[in-house]
């Protein structure tokens, strides 16, 4: 074979990335997007003010505020004092750093990866961190992108630089087309069904195959956000003309020659015929149905005409003994009929399914019960929460917003929200939520919740009848 | 961050796999602007019946008497995924652990223990399952001897590979940061090849 010189979509990123490969030491790896915000930085600009130090490139980093908010007031201090003066401490490091900063009710404020790519600071090619692990979901422009913890946040703010280990590396092909109906959200959770929670810890994966590539920018999102639910340090797809058309004008994306030059730039940005990769997994996108997670973690997980799994349907015995920890915290039978469990919360938000189109999806679900004269069961309490301001807008403008209140759901302001609960949006013990979100561990919504995880149209139907309903039999909701 | 060399300890078995930092840190403990704080609420939603921390699970593993005082973690597989909260390995460490030893960790975990001086020691499946055995229900310790990367328990000794660099930075405390910062000729350099629109 041929290979010598082939390589893959991440090993050419790396490549291209390298400032210090010193035998003995780490590699150096140039950052050119650092995204930051409330939570995991504080401590991070505290120890560069401890040890005096600047930061190195305040023009490549950009903060926002997301997951401490209020998604009722733009007020700072609205979900308390605690968030109060995480909010209050970025804003002071910004100030005081020369950071821009998209604070409370600017326009740009959302969550730091709706806001990314909906401005063009996420590009292919880069590499971009975030204390923050669904980094990943910049991936879906062909960046290399993860997220760090707040030691590697101070190293970044100092250096620009980051050392990593080189990972291996996963191909994650989907072949075919999926039916109508199914959303990304499904297919990223079937692949995490058919990896476990943890099956490509130590990879970065790529997606391709035909019903990758035909998804949209923001559809593609969902798949990379939801990389390190099964353990991969990042998601890529690589970027083709849907790219290319998504960030061309958007206000930080490169203009007029730049433009040209950075185009022209992106499309070699694609894993050569003859790469090999270290692990390779394929799924036929036409046998992939509506998910609904069961369990614990994003890896439990099973179809909509499927049944609540027994410890008895694993082989492995910790498989089996998370299946009976997992059935005992989330309060389910085995056997039970995933359209028998009733809920009574629903959150359509989050970094996996809080964009346009997503909002757009869960209305389209909620306009078709509208016509049956169907709302919201009196049984359940649901939100909507648009990823940014501009969702927000748009989704105004386009009538979204008044579609999601007249069935019954409220309509809130941007942040992370319910995804993690740390603001007032969370549940109570017992609560039993359908979630756009992406993590369904145990408490992540609210101690003692139980959260259950689908996409924005399957949450849409759940709100309206109070448990899961297959959409492919529609009239029977 | 303080020098490993060896250590001795006491270790508690968390008989769980897929161990989030949700569970070693949940979110409600994340409004802090400093590093400390955090140890008193490691585990708080398992270790603790109510959301106010005042009545302890007695069937939490950690809160059982022989494993008080407990400075090594033995987990199962995947420990740490989840969020990439640093908090998590802060709310380890400050409540005393040293050391974490499991068949497999979450990547950001990983780097997170290395950043702040946890050594995260992966075992073979088999070798884990047999330190499971030895010390599920007995208070056991442990030696952690990082300089020839090996685990001693009564007679029987495990070795365990570590990155070259890392073991370097355990072993000498290394400030990450300023040891970049002494290459920034090469980080000056690389910048000056990046086109504008870069």
């Amino acid at each position: 074979m041929s290979t010598t010189n082939a390589t893959t979509l991440y090993e050419k990123l790396w490549q291209r990335h390298i400032v210090d490969d010193t035998p003995g030491e780490t590699p150096l790896l140039y950052v050119d997007r650092h995204l930051i915000h409330e939570v995991t930085s504080p401590q991070a600009f505290a120890n560069l003010k401890f040890h005096n130090r600047p930061v190195r490139r305040p023009d490549k980093t950009i903060a926002t505020m997301d997951h401490n908010i209020s998604t009722r007031s733009v007020a700072i201090d609205a979900a308390g004092e605690g968030a109060a003066n995480q909010l209050r401490t970025l804003e002071k490091n910004c100030e005081d750093f020369g950071i821009k900063l998209f604070g409370m009710g600017h326009k740009n404020q959302g969550i730091v990866h709706v806001m990314g790519p909906e401005l063009g600071i996420t590009q292919p090619g880069q590499i971009i961190v975030c204390g923050d692990s669904h980094t990943a979901t910049h991936g879906a422009v062909g960046a290399l992108a993860f997220g760090i913890g707040t030691s590697e946040v101070e190293h970044v703010l100092a250096t620009q630089t980051l050392r990593q280990t080189k990972a291996k590396t996963m191909k994650i092909e989907v072949r075919g087309q999926v039916a109508p109906g199914i959303s990304a959200k499904d297919i990223i959770l079937a692949i995490i069904g058919k990896t476990g929670s943890a099956g490509a810890t130590g990879y970065v994966v790529e997606y391709c195959g035909d019903a990758i590539t035909a998804l949209s920018m923001e559809e593609r999102m969902t798949i990379c956000n939801m990389s390190i639910e099964f353990g991969a340090k990042a998601g890529l797809i690589a970027p083709d003309q849907t790219t290319f058309d998504y960030l061309q004008h958007k206000e930080y994306a490169p203009k007029l020659a730049d433009w040209d030059a950075a185009v022209a730039n992106w499309k070699t940005l694609k894993t050569d015929d003859e790469a090999t990769f270290d692990a390779e997994l394929v799924l036929e996108a036409k046998d992939i149905k509506a998910q609904v997670t069961w369990g614990t973690t994003p890896g439990q997980v099973t179809t909509i005409d499927a049944e609540v799994p027994s410890p008895d349907d694993f082989t492995e015995q910790v498989e089996k003994d998370s299946c009976i920890k997992a059935l005992a915290y989330m309060g389910l039978e085995a056997g039970t009929k995933i359209t028998d469990i009733e809920i009574n919360k629903v959150f359509i938000g989050s970094c996996t399914n809080s964009r346009i189109e997503d909002l757009r999806a869960a209305a389209s679900v909620v306009s078709e019960f509208a016509k049956q004269g169907k709302h919201v069961s009196d049984k359940v309490d649901a939100i909507v929460v648009p990823g940014s301001y501009r969702v927000r807008e748009q989704a105004e403008q386009e009538g979204l917003a008044q579609i999601f209140t007249n069935a019954g759901f409220e309509w809130r302001l941007p942040g992370c929200s319910m995804c993690l609960g740390m603001n007032d949006d969370k549940l109570a013990e017992g609560d039993r939520c359908a979630s756009t979100s992406n993590r369904n561990f145990e408490g992540r919504q609210g101690r003692g919740s139980r959260t259950h995880l689908v996409s924005p149209e399957m949450a849409a139907a759940a709100a309206i009848a109070g448990r899961f309903v297959d959409l492919t039999n529609f009239n029977q909701a | 961050m303080d020098k490993f060399s060896t250590h001795s300890g006491l270790v508690v078995p968390l008989d769980i796999a897929n161990v989030d930092t949700d569970a070693i840190i949940p979110k409600q403990f994340l409004q802090k602007t400093e590093r400390v704080g955090f140890g008193q609420h490691a585990f708080h939603d398992w270790r603790y019946l109510d959301g106010e921390g005042t009545q302890p699970n007695p069937d939490f593993i950690l809160n059982a008497p022989q494993y008080q005082g407990a400075s090594i973690l033995l987990a199962r597989e995947n420990f740490g995924c989840g969020s990439s909260r640093e908090h998590a390995p802060w709310a380890l460490q400050e409540f005393g652990f040293k050391v974490i030893i499991a068949p497999s960790f979450a990547d950001i975990f990983y780097a997170n223990c290395i950043n702040i001086g946890i050594l995260p020691i992966k075992l073979a499946n088999e070798e884990i399952n047999e330190l499971f055995e030895a010390c599920n229900g007995n208070a056991n310790s442990l030696t952690v001897d990082l300089l020839n990367n090996k685990v001693t328990h009564d007679n029987k000794c495990y070795t365990f590979s570590l990155d070259k660099f890392h073991q370097y930075c355990l072993e000498n405390g290394v400030d990450s940061v300023g040891w970049t910062l002494k290459k920034l000729d090469a980080i000056e350099t690389f910048e000056t090849k990046l086109a504008n629109w870069q």
